[in-house]
């Protein structure tokens, strides 16, 4: 993408418009000396290509500019036309630099290390690939299970397993699930399930969609934002540019943290509090609002779920709800149910008096989270916490809107989806869903670890959230009707009654002229898991640790770094036959034959080294955690033999179509895949799987009275069909690559709105709609609550404003008014959540680790519903004089996730070069520790050293009359680079998970702190 | 001289992402300094011949008891009268006419470097030991001389750092200590009208960094 030259020269951030070249002559001599070598004019005649920051998922743009002679990048900058960070940029994406073909460290050869050697060898790409594919057939032959103990059809492999990546395009990542799914892969992993899995589940069952509501430039029309469970500061750090625009119309931001970040020291209220104590912290705030009645009545009750009657099996008590089976661990959950009449409706009462409904049962579970008990468990002071309360339910009018930004702060516990329910119960209550500047945002931390989650990279969804078939559900019919909810309530769209289109479409997109009607579209191809089977990343590792695991794919991921319990990921790894690691720069996880404690000899794992090519040296999209999916463009080539994820993944799977011509284990899937991605000389297209993703008429049909041909790119998602005219990978994304041309490439920029929607500029899923559940921000008759920032409005019988969350007319249409929820069944926001593991309303629980010797609200220590590994390396200990201290972790501005591709930054390196570790002056005065000394951190599963940072920022909590010290620490550091850096943190983190998502309980867990 | 340019550094808006102090080593090449953490976030620890803008750390009580952890994004103010020019001969150290940019020439190595940096309030010159020749921010002066603004300021998230013409950035800075009194009574801008690098605070500048308002 070339930009025209005065697109280059908008100033972003400068005051009083351009300046006049004209104006500034060189007039004196040495000044022409000093300007002599001009780097700007240089640019003048370099190529520039926009791309997107590869790091966090704020998704800025970046300008490469490109040497033509030399193919090198000599330039990288912010673009200042992409909206979202209009030219700026963070430390890393200003580094960006160095993550390109500029940087000598780049992993750029193909290495092979042979089992019991401790070195590794250069190899070509087709002997890799096709050593790579033996390895896989041979594994998948050997140990392919054709049916469960049950007797029941499965046709899956348990003994390789794939993680990653969100680092991948969304091009790249369709065919490599697709892969991976043709082979019978069921563990299927990556990023997402230990950054934000427990996001999915707490949205979709509050609002219907498991993603970010609103999206960055959003936030600026907010009048509260706060900033819980994440240093957006630190971590997103353009979406600041948003909360500092907000603040410029007199909106408040409240930092609620362990610790004092950078956020905290912009916010106009800051509170402490323990980690792992937020659904008490909000839980307080949701009896403030309804003691207070600071709620919004009128959307309370026509929009949520507080009129319904819940039926006579729900019941709480002590910290447990009805149904639970004690010797399983977990909950009857058809107890909660609500009560229905005769002709099967909920039951409802729009007084909110019945003391059935759910709002006064939400108002009687409330009742017993007071201020003091509050403060009693989470150490914040109650004049803090009621400072926060208030601050944030005074948004709970027509006018205003309040925002939550949050992150691992939240999602990282045993009661993760638990405490994004709590909030997404007080923006219910609020009245912030579907508004301008309100909404939940869930700020992705990869660039495109949206994209991978919608891509299905994981073990319990196909792309567009279809859930993966289980073995009960014998033929396509079953697992539509088991798969698509149904709904009694005329007003309620129910959009996911069309499952069935979309699952269909997906076959014919898996397996193309081979998925027929007459075949269930090749649903019998796709592997199935056991009822209840939880492939998730930790029974993944520990099935790896057991042995059960023989072939791996570390696809752009670093498990040995980012796992919880990290020491038992890496002991894992070598009991495996083969690995593969696929990454852009030598990595722990590649490397983990040499690591500390490691003996290569012993070790016999085969591991092939994949080098990769970067962000800005292919071409695909990427979706932020706004849901905007951008298109990148390469700007130079990968260095040394590195190639794109796309082709090498591509190439794989043509040798190992290549061997099962010759016959092998339940080859159809594998034959039948339609692999069918190659670009005139051979490469991968990423426009053949754009196109493929967005989805095709299979052949020429009419629908809804417009005709189509085969092969016409379907136009929008309602045009998908379950009779096989339709293909697409992705029912999500239809939309985003039409005839009208590659929506995702999209540059413009108008906004006629006024509020920052940019509906041409690139593409968001679903259906280019930038706020979700739009239709919540009007009244039943389709005004705005808030004329002023009106992102809808019915005016003379259509929709006007955002893209509509459903077409059909507002709520008191008489013929065809619908509820705005379309995604739930009932068409309502839920403030009771019945379809959860651990529970409709979210209740504290002490984190695995604590340190008090019992729960102050209730008799249950622990989330109940949660699994907890008992092997020899899954230790946890609880107040334990041992492990005096509360630990949580966090991401540094400088370093990404592990660190892998920023540690091999010099300039990144330079601004944050070891591992350390925060702790206040009380604790390191008791400790004898002085700041900058080196200390040991230790918990139950491991130890490291870092430096000590003696901070204010940190201080002891009051619980009641206990004393508790926290301390914080990056996870960002490991053995590989640099030298003196440090370890990851994760070697002491425990791996126990939440109880929907299995996501690691790393933000809340026991260390001590020693001077080393 | 024409009034030429400023960059005015508003602290209240400052996060801390140090994507000023990484733009500025891509945009002029300069090497990373091989550093180790000793206590803070601060790195690397000073300015020197090959990093002309770090972002300095400090924490403590506010005047109201509450905690602040102050931002300060450091460097060369480029000063409407240079003192590093004092020990400039020949043209050394020149002072752009139409930018204001004060420009270290490679000629700087043969300028007496101590003296340079005593006539410097705010401990900015720094020299190459090898090379003797002298370094600092340089306005970005190549790229503000083909229409570009400076890579921190267009690096900056927030509007912490702005760019533009001096009477511009004189109002903006005016405009911003008003509205910042309100709430913070001490704030202020440092030296205004003596420096084209104007820095905005809200406490008193010792607590930001001990060279903020000069020597």
């Amino acid at each position: 993408m070339e930009l025209t030259r005065r697109q280059f020269l908008i100033l972003s951030g400068a005051v009083g418009g351009t300046l006049a070249l004209s104006r500034l002559g060189l007039d004196l001599a040495p000044v022409k000396a000093f300007a002599e070598d001009s780097k700007a004019l240089r640019l003048k005649t370099a190529k520039q290509f926009t791309t997107i920051c590869p790091y966090c998922g704020v998704g800025c743009g970046i300008l490469c500019f490109t040497d033509e002679t030399q193919k090198k990048i000599v330039n990288t900058e912010g673009d200042p036309d992409n909206p979202i960070n209009e030219g700026a940029l963070c430390a890393k994406g200003a580094a960006l630099y160095q993550t390109s073909s500029n940087n000598q460290a780049r992993a750029q050869k193909v290495l092979y290390r042979a089992p019991g050697s401790d070195k590794w060898e250069a190899k070509s790409w087709d002997w890799a690939l096709s050593e790579i594919a033996k390895r896989v057939k041979a594994t998948r032959d050997k140990y392919f299970v054709e049916k469960n103990d049950k007797g029941q059809v499965v046709n899956r492999v348990e003994a390789i397993a794939h993680i990653g990546s969100a680092a991948l395009d969304n091009e790249e990542l369709w065919p490599l699930q697709a892969m991976m799914r043709a082979l019978g892969l069921i563990f299927i992993e990556h990023q997402a399930r230990v950054c934000h899995s427990s996001t999915v589940p707490a949205l979709a069952e509050s609002f219907g969609r498991g993603a970010m509501t609103n999206h960055w430039i959003d936030i600026r029309n907010s009048d509260c934002v706060l900033a819980m469970g994440a240093n957006p500061a630190a971590n997103h750090p353009l979406s600041m540019k948003w909360v500092q625009k907000a603040k410029d119309h007199g909106a408040k931001l409240i930092s609620v943290d362990p610790r004092f970040t950078q956020t905290s020291s912009k916010a106009d209220v800051y509170a402490s509090m323990r980690a792992g104590t937020d659904i008490a912290f909000l839980g307080g705030m949701i009896k403030y609002i309804v003691d207070n009645k600071k709620y919004f009545a009128e959307y309370v009750t026509k929009y949520t779920n507080a009129s319904f009657v819940v039926g006579d099996n729900y019941d709480f008590s002590d910290g447990l709800f009805s149904g639970y089976i004690k010797e399983e661990r977990q909950y009857d959950k058809s107890k909660w149910a609500f009560k229905k009449d005769e002709k099967k409706n909920i039951i409802k009462d729009e007084t909110l008096q019945n003391p059935r409904c759910v709002f006064q049962l939400l108002a009687k579970h409330y009742s017993r989270y007071t201020p003091e008990k509050v403060s009693e468990i989470t150490g914040t002071p109650v004049e803090d916490l009621l400072k926060v309360y208030e601050t944030y339910s005074a948004t709970g009018t027509k006018d205003k809107a309040g925002t939550i930004m949050y992150a691992m702060g939240w999602t990282q516990h045993t009661v993760g989806v638990q405490n994004i329910r709590t909030m997404a119960i007080i923006q219910l209550l609020l009245g912030n869903i579907g508004i301008a500047g309100g909404g939940v945002n869930a700020m992705r931390g990869e660039s495109n670890v949206q994209g991978s989650t919608d891509h299905g990279l994981l073990f319990h969804i196909l792309p567009g959230y279809l859930k993966t078939p289980r073995s009960t559900q014998k033929t396509l019919k079953e697992y539509n009707q088991q798969s698509t909810p149904t709904k009694s309530d005329p007003r309620s769209v129910n959009w996911w009654s069309n499952f069935p289109k979309y699952s269909v479409s997906y076959l014919k997109a898996m397996w193309g002229d081979s998925a027929k009607p007459d075949n269930d579209f090749g649903y019998a191809w796709l592997p199935k898991l056991d009822p209840g089977q939880d492939c998730s990343w930790l029974n993944l590792f520990d099935a790896m640790y057991k042995g059960n695991i023989k072939g791996f794919f570390a696809w752009g991921q670093n498990p040995a770094c980012s796992g919880a319990n990290a020491n038992k990921v890496r002991q894992a790894l070598a009991k495996l036959d083969w690995l593969v690691s696929v990454n852009i720069f030598e990595s722990e996880t590649g490397s983990f034959w040499k690591g500390p404690g490691m003996d290569p000899k012993k070790i016999n794992t085969e591991v092939f080294m994949l080098p990769c090519a970067c962000s800005v040296e292919k071409e695909g999209s990427i979706t932020n955690s706004g849901r905007w999916a951008q298109w990148r463009y390469a700007a130079s080539p990968a260095p040394g033999d590195a190639k794109p994820d796309g082709d090498i993944l591509f190439e794989l799977m043509k040798k190992i179509k290549e061997l099962y011509k010759n016959g092998g284990k339940f080859t159809y899937p594998i034959l039948n895949l339609k692999w069918d991605f190659s670009d005139s000389k051979g490469h991968f297209d990423a426009h053949k799987s754009a196109k493929l993703i967005n989805g095709f008429f299979t052949k020429d049909v009419e629908v809804q009275g417009k005709k189509f041909k085969a092969g016409d790119l379907v136009p929008g998602f309602p045009l998908l069909r379950a009779d096989g005219s339709t293909a697409s990978g992705n029912w999500l994304y239809t939309g985003s690559y039409t005839s009208d041309g590659n929506n995702m490439a999209r540059r413009k920029k108008d906004d006629p709105t006024g509020l920052g929607l940019y509906l041409q500029w690139s593409w968001s899923w679903p259906l280019n709609r930038r706020i979700l559940y739009n239709r919540a921000s009007t009244d039943a008759d389709g005004k705005p609550w808030n004329p002023k920032r009106a992102i809808l409005s019915w005016v003379e019988g259509k929709w006007v404003g955002d893209i509509p969350d459903g077409p059909a007319p507002p709520l008191n249409d008489a013929k065809d008014g619908k509820l705005p929820f379309i995604m739930t069944a009932e068409g309502y926001g839920r403030l009771y959540g019945p379809g959860l593991s651990d529970g409709p309303f979210p209740e504290h629980y002490e984190p695995l680790e604590c340190p008090l010797p019992k729960n102050p609200l209730s008799s249950q220590y622990n989330n109940p519903a949660i699994k907890v590994f008992s092997g020899d390396m899954d230790k946890h200990v609880t107040c334990d004089p041992r492990f005096p201290f509360v630990a949580t972790t966090f991401r540094l501005t400088e370093h990404w996730q592990t660190g892998i591709m920023t540690r091999w930054q010099p300039w990144l390196v330079e601004a944050q070069p070891q591992m350390f570790v925060e702790l206040s002056e009380e604790l390191a005065k008791m400790r004898g520790i002085k700041n900058g000394e080196m200390v040991k951190i230790s918990s139950a599963r491991g130890e490291l050293s870092g430096v000590a940072i003696v901070t204010q920022r940190f201080r002891p909590l009051k619980l009641g009359n206990t004393i508790v010290h926290q301390v914080g620490m990056p996870w960002c550091y490991g053995w590989v680079v640099p030298k003196e850096g440090g370890e990851s943190a994760n070697l002491l983190t425990p791996n126990v998970g939440d109880a929907n998502t299995m996501i690691p309980e790393t933000k809340a867990f026991m260390v001590n702190v020693t001077k080393a | 001289m024409s009034q030429g340019f400023s960059i005015l550094v508003d602290t209240s808006k400052c996060t801390a992402c140090r994507g000023c102090q990484v733009a500025c080593k891509q945009w002029n090449n300069l090497q990373a300094t091989t550093t180790k953490n000793v206590g803070t976030y601060e790195n690397p620890q000073d300015l020197s011949f090959e990093t002309f803008k770090i972002l300095r750390y400090s924490e403590g009580l506010n005047w109201d008891g509450r905690l602040h952890w102050y931002f300060f994004s450091e460097q060369c103010r480029h000063c409407l009268s240079p003192g590093c020019m004092s020990a400039s001969e020949k043209d050394e150290i020149i002072q752009d006419e139409k930018t204001g940019a004060v420009l270290f020439t490679p000629a700087t190595k043969n300028v007496d470097f101590k003296a340079s940096l005593d006539g410097c309030p705010y401990n900015i010159p720094r020299q190459n030991p090898k090379t003797k020749q002298m370094f600092k921010c340089n306005f970005c002066f190549d790229r503000i001389a083909n229409g570009m603004i400076p890579a921190c300021v267009k690096s900056c998230p927030t509007g912490a750092l702005q760019f533009g013409e001096r009477n511009k950035i004189l109002e903006a800075c005016k405009n911003r200590v008003a509205e910042l009194k309100a709430k913070f009574p001490k704030a202020k801008a440092l030296n205004p009208d003596d420096l084209r690098v104007i820095y905005i605070v809200t406490d008193d500048p010792k607590k930001y960094w001990k060279y903020a308002a000069g020597k």
